[in-house]
């Protein structure tokens, strides 16, 4: 039977299947953050459970961490990253903690490393999981029960899902980013519009990004409601994955890439859902509301909350408006955020620095601006600094910071002050997101670098 | 997991659509090491609002939550269901739940209802009407009941059957462990380790 690169990877790992019960779905890979993990935990000692992979299960610590020299001061968070080390330590687990070479946010490290690759099951109590997705791999966002379960058994049981393909032909205009991409899909289906399905995206602009860009674009497969995103593998993908330090070598290599050809949707496979999007059309985006679906282009203005058709639409653009205060009919680019955020999992990696980076060179950002920088892992900064970025960033008035998830959840110190509007780079713009009171405007880091130079959102062309 | 048979109470209206996870537990709070006492943060920004129906006197003792479209988005942290159903709630009622949230309800035993949206609204203002308005959520049958509203829901039989037995997942999926343990053998010798 035809079949889609989702059928596939999931058909690949069902351990038990029975009709009225969900398929219970071999784990490849279990990535673990001290967050959602210490329950778990907790949960194994209390039934006298162990860790039945600890070499399937990787560890490190992101959510919390602080992003400046010195000891963390924060007590609940250094009580729980304490807890994650005691942990590793007592299940036998790798753990690449705070201050260490291979520490960084969970979901730069594992393609990073290699650990991620095409076909795999990967799962992670963190629901941008989804982001491995980009090597053809189902990476599925998990809560602290399944963690648990998980750990104990390597296995999770699921309930089967529909297939959605979101195709993106064309040629993407030169001012246009994955980010882009993205937030396009997210305000055409809606924050629900992939509820109950895995995204597979397609198409030749899909094809002609690169990994980090496909990584950015499965990452936010979420914030559509979607269970799962993934592209499937070609050359890019094989090219990125060839001598990391987890990929397959020799013989091995050979065999894996015989296989990972193999997992490409067939041409006659159906999906339950399709999606069209000409990336030609495509413009950069901004965001004005409270969740990512609620975002125009830049060269739009805030829309009038009347105008958007359903009742409980309309509600919620009011609602959003007011906490992000916003006058329907602003021009997008007259907005003036007080704050500058290039980081998350969604765009922390090297090539997303770079784009940044060449945009504030020789630069000042506007003066009143506090902009951060945070890249996503210890490899991510000591590359860009092998590559003079951080000076770039640092000569253009940039706070240059350790690797962490920081300021996209505000769970470490870095956080935005009531009433402070931010240009930020990350995935989520609900109501205090990145701190209490704080607002959140969702950008290509294209756009962020720009609008701190401008001060007000804008392109680098205009600059 | 206590099991969930029949669940009866008063209802509290969370009137909005998108309810994401971050507003049910902003991040600050999700520091706690412990699985309980997440209760008191439970929707812990919108509460300052003197007006948030959470305040209202009236809506105390609700052990049903009624809330809008995609209930639960966002983050996958289980501590939003633990904070609802450590506030008291067995049951929320909706036209549509996030995936990973309703994962996460059903883990616990906290019961995720889908109910067409015309039927969760009149539900919704039943409830704004007159907050003692009881509801009945009938997991045996499937059904809701409430004044003038008698509707079965959808829940998948396997999870239903767990939830009426109060079963740990964990146990149910330890029965197969020697399937487990065969499909170990069928991996790819490439696939990663650490």
């Amino acid at each position: 039977m035809e079949q889609t690169l989702a059928e596939k990877v999931w058909e690949r790992h069902v351990v038990h299947r029975a009709d009225g019960e969900p398929d219970l779905l071999y784990i490849d890979l279990h990535l673990v953050h001290e967050v959602t993990s210490p329950q778990a935990f907790d949960g194994l000692r209390l039934h006298g459970r162990g860790v039945r992979r600890p070499d399937l299960t990787v560890a490190t610590m992101d959510h919390n961490v602080p992003t400046t020299e010195g000891p963390v001061i924060d007590d609940t968070s250094a009580r729980q990253m304490l807890a994650l080390q005691t942990n590793a330590e007592e299940f036998g687990i790798t753990l690449y903690p705070w201050g260490g070479a291979g520490q960084g946010i969970v979901h730069v490290i594992g393609p990073e490393m290699g650990y991620t690759q095409p076909g795999m099951t990967i799962v992670c109590g963190d629901s941008h999981t989804s982001t491995h997705g980009a090597f053809g791999a189902l990476a599925i966002g998990i809560g602290t029960s399944e963690v648990e379960h998980v750990l104990a058994t390597q296995t999770l049981p699921q309930n089967r899902v529909k297939t959605m393909s979101v195709t993106v032909d064309g040629e993407l205009p030169a001012n246009c980013s994955a980010k882009d991409i993205i937030l396009a899909i997210i305000n055409r289906i809606g924050t629900s519009g992939g509820v109950g399905h895995v995204i597979e995206y397609r198409g030749s602009a899909i094809r002609g990004l690169s990994m980090e860009g496909r990584m950015t674009i499965c990452n936010m497969s979420i914030e559509g409601g979607a269970r799962a995103g993934m592209v499937a593998p070609d050359d890019t993908t094989f090219t990125y994955v060839e001598g990391r330090p987890h990929a397959p070598k020799g013989a091995d290599w050979e065999r894996a890439l015989e296989d990972w050809r193999s997992l490409p949707t067939d041409d006659d496979a159906t999906f339950d859902a399709e999606v069209a999007i000409d990336a030609s059309s495509l413009r950069p985006f901004v965001s004005w509301g409270t969740n990512p679906a609620q975002s125009v282009t830049i060269d739009e203005a805030v829309p009038d909350p009347d105008s958007l058709g359903e009742p409980h639409r309309i509600e919620a653009a009011r609602r959003a408006l007011a906490y992000m205060a916003l006058a329907p009919g602003t021009p997008m680019r007259e907005i003036r955020p007080d704050t500058i955020f290039i980081g998350s999992c969604t765009n922390s990696r090297i090539e997303d620095l770079r784009v940044a980076a060449e945009i504030v060179a020789g630069k000042q950002i506007a003066s009143g601006l506090r902009a951060l920088v945070v890249p996503g892992s210890v490899a991510v900064k000591a590359r860009a600094e092998q590559e003079g970025l951080d000076r770039v960033f640092r000569d253009a008035g940039f706070e240059w910071r350790g690797a962490g998830c920081s300021m996209c959840l505000g769970m470490n110190p870095d956080i935005l002050q009531p009433g402070d509007r931010c240009a930020s780079t990350s995935n989520r713009n609900f109501e205090g997101r990145q701190g209490k009171g704080g607002r959140t405007h969702l950008v290509s880091p294209r756009v962020a670098a720009a609008t701190a130079i401008a001060g007000h959102f804008t392109t680098p062309e205009d600059l | 997991m206590e099991p969930i048979s029949v669940i009866e109470g008063t209802a509290l209206p969370i009137d909005r659509s998108d309810v994401d996870t971050d507003q049910i537990i902003p991040a600050e709070y999700l520091k706690r090491i412990e699985r309980t006492g997440f209760g008191p943060f439970l929707f812990a920004e919108w509460r300052k609002d003197p007006d948030f129906v959470l305040n209202d006197p009236r809506y105390e003792g609700a052990s049903i939550m009624i809330a809008g479209d995609n209930f639960g988005s966002g983050s996958s942290r289980e501590h939003a269901p633990w904070a609802i159903e450590d506030a008291g709630f067995r049951a929320i009622i909706a036209p549509s739940f996030a995936d990973i949230f309703r994962n996460n309800c059903t883990k616990i035993g906290l019961l995720p209802v889908e109910l067409r949206g015309e039927s969760v609204r009149a539900l919704m203002d039943a409830v704004l009407d007159d907050p003692s308005t009881r509801i009945v959520v009938d997991l045996r049958s499937t059904v809701v009941r409430a004044p003038g509203l008698d509707e079965v829901f959808d829940v998948e039989d396997f999870t239903r059957w767990r939830l009426l037995e109060g079963l740990d997942d964990i146990g149910l999926t330890m029965r197969n462990e020697s399937k487990v343990t065969a499909f170990e053998q069928t991996r790819p010798g490439w696939l990663p380790t650490a």
